[in-house]
């Protein structure tokens, strides 16, 4: 017993002296990359308004941190993996970069989590929705900020079922983000009473959706999950409505951005439930914030993704400055430590295992005579509370 | 797996419907590759720059579909017309080549300029009203703006097809890619029958921009997903082939549209795959004749 207590005192006097030896910020500055799909299909959901916006955050944050300046990289990684890794592991070897935000297609991310996890730099998840960042690959450096596919499937399938939608087909994005999306959904489809009739594996950046309509109009689904994103989600949506999908099952948007709802004429798109991680027009913060954003952007409407790259870029660099170095390690445990509490971040907190849990928002898209201008795209129905919105921790995730 | 009659009906509509899509575009690259010997990588950014067209009209000018289905590929195939004047003629008589580098970064320049101007999300371009609703055949129903885009490929390709097959111009078309001296010692203006015949070509490629807005979402990268495809397609046809074009193009369609209901994941590849066996086994393509 002696020994145990001597053992403790010795590693909290470790403890106590860690902070010092890694004291300082590393090269004299601190510096983000921001990685994502800069003119590809998910160019608007992030890309480079999500530079934008990780440039916000810097400013207002004050542009220094311990008195050494802070700045901003970017580069294009076309939603290809071996683009992305290749980039970031440039980035941490040769340019200093101490931790990547942005982060879009979930395939990218995987690869990219890789590199950065073996070099200990902090990983700001803003753009993907893969929960495999807080599950099967895990790690003490990811901070998965925006949302994930639990969130999003619990709630919007949820709601779905309870009001009677039993019958299910998918129309998914044939990679990494899609077929999680499809899992999850699946499992919540089927613990609640529902059954999925079939589904249809469509590839990245399909234009023409109409075989993959058709099939999902001969299975006798009632609703249609379409498990994709971005230009995706808009053609297929297009594709649904043409055929007249729309009249015999109710569509359902799994990960739908304010940038997709705003490019699809409100008679499509109209009276749909989707879930969000953020809405410009929730509260005055939010309507502040995004009307900064709007002025810098040329008008560009803020999604999740861009106010979440913000968000996580403040909550990494108050890190930063608590905790008195960039030093990966010892920034990810103040980051946990400490709460964000922003326009995005609403009572939330970055748990152990990566995940930030906040409040999420169930919204009805509003129908062309409801929107008083083209940016007025929600009605706010339920605002899903962090505990419900997001899965339960894993105990072999627990990177306390 | 049990194959639904219906469904696999509904399947070979669908295919038909891309496949004269393809085959308006296809028309297009191959009339330009078949009577000028230039491969135009430029006619997917051509085909994006139709659909802009059409939706920056009715933004701006409050141009009417119809009014654009006119006056757009009149417009693109001016930009064609001063391209093949100013950019491709000049080094017309150099490897084919460079002509083809000249067109792809055409073809790159204005997607990034689009790109950058209006965003990645694309544009929606509503279905005018005289066409919209569709008709129910029984095992499917049909858009009626499906039906129209079918009719429009079916009556331009013929056209063009018996344009240049059965007519004196046509004629002076195929003369001029055989011996352009000897016509042009016929008294004809060779050079600027070249220009016509790129400017048409590529406003066939608008042509099918505008047809194609109101069903794909208007924007930078529509040209450059396509573009390849339909390269694939004129291969497969057999370079130059204006009939082969045409044919491939909608057989393609069908191919494609099968596949997505047998296995969708090889959906964007298997027209390759085709591509692949029939250079292998007919390097000239299926309608071309051996040089």
């Amino acid at each position: 017993m002696k020994k145990s207590v001597l053992t403790t005192a010795l590693a909290l006097a470790t403890l106590a002296v860690m902070p010092a030896q890694a004291t300082g910020i590393s090269d004299d500055k601190v510096r983000i990359g921001v990685l994502a799909d800069m003119g590809g299909p998910y160019g608007d959901l992030c890309g480079k308004n999500c530079v934008e916006a990780v440039k916000m955050a810097i400013e207002d944050f004050g542009g220094t941190v311990l008195g050494k300046p802070i700045d901003v990289v970017s580069a294009d990684d076309q939603n290809k993996p071996d683009l992305g890794s290749a980039k970031a592991r440039e980035w941490i070897e040769s340019e200093h970069v101490d931790a990547i935000n942005g982060l879009v297609a979930s395939s990218v991310v995987g690869a990219v989590a890789q590199v950065a996890n073996a070099a200990e730099k902090p990983i700001l998840i803003s753009g993907a929705g893969s929960n495999t960042f807080t599950t099967t690959s895990c790690s003490p450096f990811n901070a998965h900020w925006t949302y994930d596919v639990v969130s999003l499937a619990k709630g919007t399938v949820k709601p779905m079922l309870d009001a009677g939608k039993k019958k299910w087909f998918f129309i998914t994005a044939d990679y990494a983000f899609g077929h999680a999306l499809e899992k999850v959904a699946t499992g919540i489809i089927e613990s609640n009473g529902g059954t999925v009739v079939g589904s249809a594996r469509a590839p990245l950046g399909t234009t023409d959706y109409s075989s993959f309509v058709l099939q999902a109009m001969s299975s006798g689904a009632d609703a249609v999950a379409l498990a994709n994103a971005g230009k995706d989600f808009v053609n297929s949506l297009k594709g649904a409505t043409e055929f007249g999908l729309t009249k015999q099952a109710t569509m359902v948007g799994l990960l739908v951005f304010a940038s997709d709802t705003k490019a699809i004429e409100a008679e499509v798109i109209g009276d749909m439930r989707l879930t969000t991680g953020f809405y410009w027009d929730r509260d005055d913060n939010s309507r502040a914030w995004s009307q900064r954003f709007m002025e810098r952007t040329g008008g560009a409407i803020p999604t999740m993704a861009h106010a979440g790259a913000y968000s996580s870029t403040l909550h990494y660099l108050n890190a930063v400055k608590e905790a008195g170095t960039d030093e990966g390690k010892a920034v990810m445990a103040k980051m946990k430590a400490i709460k964000p509490d922003d326009m995005f971040a609403r009572n939330a907190t970055l748990r152990a295992d990566g995940r930030l849990v906040h409040d999420m928002y169930q919204v009805r898209v509003k129908k062309a005579d409801e929107r008083k201008n083209a940016n007025d795209l929600y009605e706010i129905e339920r605002v899903i509370p962090g505990e419900q919105a997001f899965g339960e921790m894993i105990p072999e995730c627990d990177f306390k | 797996m049990g194959i639904n009659l219906f469904a696999l009906m509904g399947q070979l509509l669908v295919g038909l419907i891309n496949g004269s899509f393809y085959a308006l575009l296809a028309l297009g690259l191959a009339i330009i590759f078949g009577l000028l010997r230039i491969i135009n990588f430029a006619q997917g950014a051509m085909y994006m720059l139709g659909a802009f067209c059409a939706w920056l009209g009715l933004q701006y000018l409050n141009m009417n579909y119809w009014l654009a289905l006119i006056v757009v590929p009149v417009v693109v195939g001016l930009v064609g017309i001063l391209m093949e004047r100013f950019l491709v003629r000049p080094i017309a008589q150099q490897d084919h080549l460079y002509s083809l580098l000249l067109t792809f970064g055409i073809a790159l320049m204005l997607q990034g300029t689009f790109n950058h101007l209006f965003g990645s999300s694309g544009q929606s371009y509503a279905i005018p009203a005289a066409l919209q609703g569709g008709f129910n055949l029984g095992f499917m129903y049909l858009p009626m703006y499906r039906g129209w885009i079918i009719l429009v490929s079916l009556v331009v390709c013929f056209g063009a097809w018996w344009t240049i097959e059965k007519t004196r111009l046509g004629a002076y078309l195929r003369a001029g890619t055989e011996n352009p001296k000897l016509l042009q010692g016929f008294g004809v203006n060779v050079p600027l029958m070249i220009t016509l015949t790129f400017g048409f070509g590529v406003g066939l490629a608008g042509l099918a921009g505008v047809l194609a807005a109101p069903v794909y979402s208007v924007s930078a990268d529509m040209g450059s997903n396509i573009l390849i495809v339909v390269f694939a397609i004129v291969v497969i046809g057999g370079m130059g082939s204006i009939g082969g074009a045409i044919l491939t193009g909608i057989g393609m369609g069908v191919v494609e549209g099968l596949t997505k209901y047998f296995y969708p994941e090889a959906s964007t590849t298997v027209i390759f795959m085709v591509m692949v066996l029939v250079l292998l086994m007919k390097p000239a393509g299926l309608f071309g004749k051996e040089a």
